[in-house]
């Protein structure tokens, strides 16, 4: 897409190629996992990691993968990341596992990995591969953290865990304040990412649709 | 009874594109006529309704705790083989269905093949996995309706963005952003049915 222009591998995806609102990827678990901070943080960085190191392992093989069954052969070199991640995740973190459930596991599936593969890892050296999968990874991830931030800071009044809103109303005696439960619905999420996408593109007018 | 629910259940309430977000990509991607978005969905329920199943029964006798070998938990192992069987049946299905059914593979054919990497089927596969069904009937039940809730979701979603064509969005909100906060208004219509219980 932006790809005339030549950002550079790494800073591009963060914000002017951003995986999300500018490519369209991997919208499943960025909707998903957004009702708090930390499971959305957790899976940023999980999927940073499995990005990166996909990115690399395909861009090493890219000369001995046959090409009709490269789908395969990306698939199984990120569902055993995926696997390693989520056994990591279980030992240390979890709770933050359990709130996750089943989307560490659609990591595999998310078309950010696919995407990146397809599009970059086939035709580049490992090294900047790595680049572009971790530029990837953590504009992904600041999508989740903005939509995140919304939904636990007007659906929860709280922000990775903590009470800002009745910190607030103790301290100042101010009550009178709601959550807003429409924020922890899955609905806010794509509303929210639809005015994202609405700011981003009336500040780069080239991204819109004709 | 407790099917109907479950059938019920997982078209409107736990419906895969308005609660749980599964296969949004292709939702997006290719909502943009009702013919398409009607045939993607009829592929995405077929091969729901043939993955499922397969992967219930592995996961009931290969990787559950003590279900293959005495004492060994492969359950570890399920992403890997939930992904490689759901590609293998892509694969296997694209075939028999150019073989025996041209007529279904003139108006599924491109679909096919991206499907093996739609979340919608994974999650499908690890969602069935969560919920510990007792009976075979039961992932069935649940492959149909979570395939007929999304098949209704994109064709919903395609006639509004055949409208909408003719409507004056404002330029920055054209497209995808728009398309986003119709999902969203849907999704907040699809509420309206939480709670239903047969």
């Amino acid at each position: 897409m932006a790809a005339e222009k030549k950002p550079g591998v790494f800073t591009g995806p963060l914000w002017t190629n951003n995986p999300v609102v500018v490519q369209v990827l991997g919208i499943c678990s960025a909707l998903a996992v957004t009702t708090q901070m930390k499971p959305a943080l957790v899976m940023g960085i999980s999927l940073t990691c499995v990005l990166a190191f996909a990115n690399v392992i395909i861009s090493l093989l890219r000369k001995t993968i046959p090409n009709r069954i490269r789908i395969i052969v990306q698939l199984v070199v990120v569902a055993a990341l995926v696997i390693i991640v989520n056994q990591i995740l279980k030992a240390f973190a979890f709770e933050v596992s359990k709130q996750l459930s089943v989307y560490v596991g659609l990591i595999i599936t998310n078309c950010i990995l696919m995407g990146r593969l397809e599009a970059f890892a086939l035709g580049n050296k490992p090294w900047p591969a790595l680049m572009d999968g971790l530029g990837n990874g953590i504009g992904y991830a600041l999508i989740l953290l903005a939509v995140a931030t919304f939904r636990e800071f007007f659906g929860a009044g709280t922000l990775f865990g903590i009470d800002v809103i009745a910190r607030f109303v103790n301290e100042t005696g101010y009550d009178g304040y709601q959550n807003c439960g429409f924020f922890v619905m899955p609905s806010a999420a794509l509303i929210l990412l639809g005015c994202i996408i609405w700011y981003l593109r009336s500040k780069n007018p080239e991204l819109q649709d004709k | 009874m407790e099917l109907l629910n479950l059938f019920i259940k997982s078209i409107f309430i736990d419906n895969m594109i308005f609660a749980l977000f599964l296969g949004m990509c292709s939702y997006l991607a290719v909502s943009k006529t009702v013919k398409t978005s009607v045939g993607l969905g009829a592929a995405v329920t077929f091969v729901l309704i043939v993955t499922l199943p397969v992967n219930y029964l592995l996961d009931k006798y290969v990787l559950q705790p003590n279900a293959l070998i005495e004492g060994v938990d492969l359950s570890y192992l399920s992403f890997i083989i939930f992904i490689a069987v759901i590609a293998a049946i892509v694969q296997i299905v694209e075939m028999v269905v150019e073989k025996f059914f041209p007529a279904l593979y003139g108006s599924l054919g491109i679909f096919l093949p991206l499907i093996a990497v739609n979340c919608a089927i994974l999650g499908g596969s690890l969602f069935m996995q969560q919920k510990e069904f007792e009976s075979f009937a039961e992932p069935v039940v649940y492959a149909l309706g979570s395939g007929i809730g999304w098949l209704f979701a994109i064709a919903c979603l395609a006639a509004i963005r055949e409208k909408l064509a003719y409507s004056h969005v404002p330029a920055p909100l054209k497209g995808l952003g728009i398309t986003f906060i119709v999902t969203g208004l849907m999704a907040i219509a699809f509420l309206s049915f939480s709670g239903i219980q047969l």
